[in-house]
C-alpha cells in the first residue's frame, strides 16, 4: 500500500517538474511568440529559426497537423478561433480551396521580387510561394541495367507490354502524390483520354498503394523494402534523398526520374484571418523567402526553395533534377474536379 | 458499536459521487461533448437536427458496400482472434513453466505497434495485400486482447471445481464446455468486444494491406472529414458507426450480466506446474504458433535494424541520434524514449483511477457505464481529434495546442481495460466477505482496502500494464494531439518513414525495436510487480 503511494506521488511529481519545465520553455519574457500551422513534413534548422528569433524577438512556434491536406482542413474548421498565426504548406492542388475558405489575409512581400513569375498566383497575395517540387515517375537503376532493359521515356512507354507489372503508383484519394501523378496525365491526356490511358495501365499492371511510404517503401525495388517493383511515383529529388541519407554515402544514385512525367506542386504559405499577430506573422512571411531560410529548405525537406538566385547544396546539385517541362493545371480547375476526377479514376483503375 | 444512520449514507453519497460521478463527468468532457460538437457540424441545419446524411448513407449503395465490408471483416477477425486466443490463454495463465513472464509480455507488444511498421514487416515476409492480409495482422494485433483478459480470469479460476467434474466422470472436454468456458464466458465475452471494436474501427491495416480497394466505414469517416471537409457524409457514417458499436456492447453487456455467480477463486500463484506429455505438447503447438504469428513479424524488424549495407551492425541506431539533428525538429532519441514514458505513466495513473472507480460503480449500478465507457474505442480518432478542436478552442478550456490532451486522450482509449480487467475479479468476490468486513466494523474505504484491493491487484496492475503499453504505442490520437514539443517514439517513427532514403527507413526499424523492447519491458516489469502483501493473500 505505502509503495502504491509512493508511487503514484513520484508520479504526479514527474508530471509537474515535465509541466513546468515546458511553460518556462515556452514563456521567455519580452518575446513574442506566433505559431505556424504547418504539415509534418515541415523542418527547418536550429540555426535557422534561432537567427530569426534573435534578429526579431519573435519565437515560432510550430504545429505540425498531419499531411498537406489535413492539415489545411484542421485550419478551415478552426478558421473562427484560428490554431495559429500562419499556414504554410498549403500547395497549388488544395490551394483554391484555402482561398474559397477565405483563409487568408493579403500581404506582398517586399522579398517577392525575387520569385521567379511561374510561382505567383495573382494580383492579391493573399498567399506567398515558398518552393515547389515535381512528382514524377522514379526508377530503378539497376533494375534496369541487370536486365538490359531501356528505361521508359514517354506516357505511351509505359503501356508497352515489356513494362507490364514494373510500376506502383499512389492512390489519388489518400496521397498527395497520387493525386499530382493523375493530375499529370489528366493535363498530358487531356479530359477525353486520360481514363483511356488509365484503363491501359491497369491492363499493363499498375500496382496502387495507400501511400507514398507503402509505395516507395514497401513496392520499390530500390526503397527501401526491396519491393518487385523498379518504378514508383514519387520526387524529382527522391534521387539526392537517396544518396544523402545512405551510409556509407554513395558515389552515385541508384534511383533516376523520367523526366517526362512531372506534374509540380508548389508549396505556400499565407497569414491567417484573426491572428492577433499581424505585423509578427508578415516578419515570418518576409523571412521564409529571405536567403537564409530559401538555402535551407532542400535538406531540410527536400523540395526546391522558389528563389532562383541561391546557392543548392552539392547533393542536390548533382543528384536532384528539375523537370524542364513539367505539367500544370489551374488551383481552381483541380478544386472544381478534383473529387469527380478522383470519382472517376477510382472507377477506372479500381473497380 | 452504534451504527449512525445519516452519516452513512452521506458516506453512501459520497461513494456514488465519486465513483460514478468521476467517470461520468470524464466521458463527458473528453468524448461526448466533443463527438456531439463535431457531428451537429453535418447533422444540423439552422438549430434544426437534421438526419437526412444518415438516411443518405444508408441509401448509397458503394456506403451499404462499406458498411458490409466493416462488419464482415470484423466479425471475421474476431471469431478466430477468440479461437486462437483461448488455448493461448490457458497455456500462459494455467501453466506455469519457464519464462512464462517473458512470454506474457512478449506476446503484448504486437497490440501496441504502429501498423506501418508492424504492415512493411508482414510485406518483407511475403505477405501479398488482400483480405487475408487484413484478417492475418488483426489477429496479430489483438491476440494479446483475449489472452490476456481471458487469461487474466482464467488464472483465479478455482481447478479444484474441473477436477471434481472429472472425478465424477466427465471428459476434458465436457468438463472444458461445462464447467470452464461457463466460467471464462464473461471474459471472452468482454475480449470478443473488445476484439470486434478494434478490427471494426481498423484503419492502418486495411489501408496498408487491405490494398486500395478496400475500404471499411473508419477509412471512409477519416476520407470525408480529413480529406474532404464533408461533414455532412461523416456525420452520417458516424452515426452508423456509434449506432453498431453501441449494439454490439449492448448486446455482449445484457449477455454477460446474465450470469452473475460468484466463481470460487484462487491466488494466481497456485497454478500447476506443466507435467504430463499431453500437457507439454499443448504447451508446445501453442508457443509455435505464437512464434510463428507473432514472433516472426517482431523477429524480422529486428533482424532488419541490424542489417546494414555493411552487414550486420549499429549503424541504424547510431542514426537515431545523428539524422537530420540540425533540425528543430529532431528529438534525441533517449528525449523521445522519455516523452513516451512520462505521458504513458500519466495516462496509466488516469486510466487506473478513473477505471478503477468506474469499475466498483458497475458493479453496483449494473453495465451501463461500462457500455459507454467502451464506445470511444469504436469511434473514430478523427471524429474525436477533430471535435477536440472545436471544442477546446476558448479560453479558460484552450486545451487543443497542450500536450496534456495526449495523455487523457491515450486514457480515454485504455480505461476499457482496466475496466475489463478489475470488473470480473472485483464482481466474483463473494459478497459475503464484503458484509462481514462490514458487521466486524470496517468503513467502506477498509472494505475497499482489505477486501477488495488484495484480491484485484493483480487486476490493477495488468489493467496498468495495458493502459501504459496502449499509451506507448498509441498513434490515431496522437497523429492528431501530439505537439512538436513532445514528440513520443510512434511520432519519430513515423517522420522517418515519410522520408526516402534507406537509413530513414532503417532508423525506423530501429526505432520500432526500441519501442519494442520498452513495451516488452514495461509490461514484464509489471506482471513481476508485487505491492506489499498484495497479490500474495
Amino acid at each position: 500500500m505505502k509503495r502504491l503511494a509512493l508511487l503514484l506521488a513520484a508520479t504526479l511529481i514527474t508530471s509537474g517538474t515535465y509541466a513546468a519545465s515546458y511553460q518556462k520553455s515556452s514563456s521567455a519574457a519580452e518575446e513574442k511568440t506566433i505559431t505556424l500551422v504547418t504539415h509534418d513534413s515541415f523542418s527547418i534548422s536550429k540555426s535557422t529559426l534561432k537567427s530569426f528569433t534573435q534578429k526579431t524577438k519573435i519565437r515560432v512556434r510550430l504545429l505540425l497537423l498531419g499531411d498537406a491536406a489535413v492539415a489545411l482542413n484542421q485550419t478551415i474548421l478552426t478558421k473562427d478561433q484560428p490554431l495559429g498565426d500562419a499556414l504554410y504548406g498549403i500547395d497549388n492542388t488544395f490551394l483554391s480551396r484555402g482561398l474559397s475558405a477565405n483563409l487568408f489575409i493579403p500581404y506582398r512581400s517586399p522579398a517577392l521580387s525575387t520569385v521567379g513569375e511561374e510561382f505567383k498566383t495573382g494580383e492579391d497575395y493573399r498567399v506567398t510561394p515558398i518552393d515547389y517540387s515535381d512528382v514524377c515517375i522514379n526508377f530503378d537503376k539497376n533494375w534496369f541495367a541487370d536486365r538490359n532493359l531501356t528505361v521508359p521515356q514517354t506516357w505511351n512507354d509505359l503501356i508497352e507490354k515489356k513494362y507490364k507489372n514494373l510500376l506502383v503508383v499512389e492512390n489519388p484519394a489518400t496521397s498527395s502524390p497520387g493525386l499530382a501523378f493523375v493530375l499529370a496525365t489528366i493535363k498530358h491526356f487531356g479530359d477525353s483520354q486520360w481514363r483511356q490511358y488509365w484503363k491501359k495501365l491497369r491492363k499493363n499492371g499498375v500496382q496502387v498503394t495507400d501511400g507514398w511510404e507503402s509505395a516507395y517503401n514497401g513496392a520499390f525495388s530500390a526503397g527501401a523494402g526491396n519491393g518487385d517493383r523498379p518504378l514508383v511515383v514519387s520526387y524529382a529529388s527522391s534521387p539526392a534523398a537517396a544518396v544523402y541519407y545512405s551510409d556509407p554515402q554513395l558515389d552515385a544514385s541508384p534511383v533516376g526520374t523520367m523526366l517526362d512525367s512531372c506534374f509540380r506542386q508548389t508549396e505556400y504559405v499565407g497569414i491567417l484571418r484573426g491572428t492577433k499577430h499581424r505585423a509578427e506573422a508578415k516578419k515570418l512571411v518576409d523571412f521564409m523567402l529571405a536567403r537564409k531560410f530559401q538555402e535551407d529548405i532542400p535538406l531540410q525537406m527536400f523540395v526546391f526553395p522558389v528563389r532562383n538566385d541561391v546557392e543548392l547544396p552539392p547533393v542536390f546539385k548533382n543528384f536532384a533534377e528539375v523537370a524542364p517541362d513539367p505539367q500544370a493545371i489551374s488551383s481552381s480547375r483541380i478544386e472544381k474536379n478534383r473529387e469527380k476526377w478522383i470519382a472517376d479514376w477510382t472507377e477506372t483503375v479500381l473497380r | 458499536m452504534i451504527v449512525d444512520q445519516a452519516p452513512y449514507s452521506l458516506r453512501q453519497a459520497l461513494k456514488t459521487g465519486l465513483t460514478v460521478g468521476i467517470p461520468v463527468i470524464f466521458l463527458l468532457g473528453l468524448f461526448v461533448v466533443p463527438v456531439v460538437n463535431i457531428l451537429s457540424r453535418g447533422l444540423q441545419v439552422g438549430g434544426e437536427l437534421d438526419l437526412s446524411p444518415v438516411i443518405d448513407v444508408i441509401k448509397s449503395e458503394s456506403l451499404r458496400k462499406i458498411i458490409a465490408f466493416t462488419f464482415i471483416q470484423a466479425t471475421i477477425s474476431t471469431l478466430l482472434t477468440v479461437i486462437v486466443g483461448i488455448p493461448g490463454a490457458y497455456v500462459l495463465y494455467r501453466y506455469r513453466f519457464t519464462g512464462r513472464g517473458l512470454v506474457r509480455a512478449l506476446v503484448t507488444v504486437p497490440f501496441v505497434l504502429p501498423t506501418m511498421v508492424v504492415a512493411s514487416a508482414f510485406l518483407a515476409l511475403g505477405v501479398k495485400t488482400s483480405f487475408g492480409a487484413i484478417l492475418v495482422a488483426h489477429i496479430f494485433f489483438n491476440y494479446a486482447v483475449v489472452v490476456r483478459t481471458v487469461g487474466g480470469l482464467w488464472a483465479h479460476l478455482d481447478h479444484r471445481t474441473e477436477i471434481a467434474a472429472q472425478v465424477l466422470g466427465a471428459s476434458k472436454i465436457k468438463t472444458f464446455i461445462h464447467i470452464t468456458l461457463p466460467a471464462l464466458r464473461p471474459a471472452i465475452l468482454a475480449a470478443g468486444a473488445i476484439c470486434f471494436l478494434f478490427t471494426f474501427t481498423s484503419f492502418g491495416i486495411i489501408l496498408i494491406l487491405g490494398g486500395p480497394s478496400r475500404a471499411t466505414l473508419e477509412t471512409e469517416i477519416y476520407r470525408q472529414t480529413a480529406q474532404l471537409l464533408d461533414f455532412k457524409t461523416a456525420a452520417g457514417l458516424s452515426v452508423v458507426q456509434l449506432i453498431a458499436v453501441t449494439g454490439v456492447l449492448l448486446i455482449t453487456s445484457r449477455l454477460i450480466t446474465r450470469q452473475n455467480i460468484a466463481l470460487g477463486l484462487v491466488p494466481a500463484d497456485r497454478t500447476p506446474r506443466v507435467r504430463t506429455r499431453q500437457q507439454r505438447l499443448l504447451l508446445l503447438s501453442n508457443l509455435s504458433f505464437m512464434a510463428l504469428l507473432l514472433g516472426l513479424p517482431m523477429a524480422t524488424l529486428v533482424i532488419r535494424s541490424f542489417s546494414t549495407p555493411t552487414g550486420f551492425g549499429l549503424a541504424y541506431y547510431r542514426a537515431l541520434g545523428t539524422l537530420r539533428a540540425d533540425s528543430v525538429l529532431f528529438v534525441p532519441p533517449v528525449e523521445a524514449i522519455k516523452n513516451s514514458i512520462v505521458i504513458a505513466v500519466i495516462s496509466a495513473v488516469i486510466a487506473v483511477t478513473v477505471g478503477g472507480l468506474a469499475a466498483h460503480a458497475i458493479i453496483r449500478y449494473g453495465q451501463a457505464l461500462n457500455t459507454a465507457l467502451t464506445i470511444p474505442l469504436g469511434v473514430s480518432a478523427v471524429t474525436v481529434g477533430f471535435g477536440f478542436l472545436i471544442t477546446f478552442d476558448t479560453a479558460p478550456f484552450n486545451f487543443r495546442s497542450s500536450w496534456l490532451l495526449l495523455p487523457f486522450a491515450h486514457a480515454l482509449i485504455a480505461i476499457p481495460f482496466v475496466v475489463r480487467a478489475i470488473t470480473p475479479i472485483l464482481s466474483s468476490i463473494d459478497p459475503r466477505l464484503r458484509e462481514a468486513a462490514k458487521t466486524l466494523g470496517a468503513n467502506p474505504l477498509q472494505v475497499w482496502r482489505e477486501v477488495d484491493l488484495p484480491i484485484s491487484a493483480r487486476a490493477y496492475l495488468v489493467g496498468a500494464g495495458f493502459a501504459i503499453a496502449i499509451s506507448l504505442g498509441e498513434f490515431g490520437a496522437t497523429a492528431f494531439l501530439a505537439r512538436p514539443d513532445h514528440p513520443t517514439l510512434p511520432v519519430v517513427i513515423a517522420r522517418l518513414l515519410s522520408q526516402p532514403g534507406e537509413l530513414n527507413f532503417g532508423a525506423a526499424l530501429a526505432a520500432s525495436s526500441v519501442l519494442m523492447v520498452l513495451v516488452a519491458g514495461a509490461i514484464f516489469a509489471i506482471e513481476r510487480a508485487r505491492v506489499g502483501s498484495v497479490g500474495t493473500f
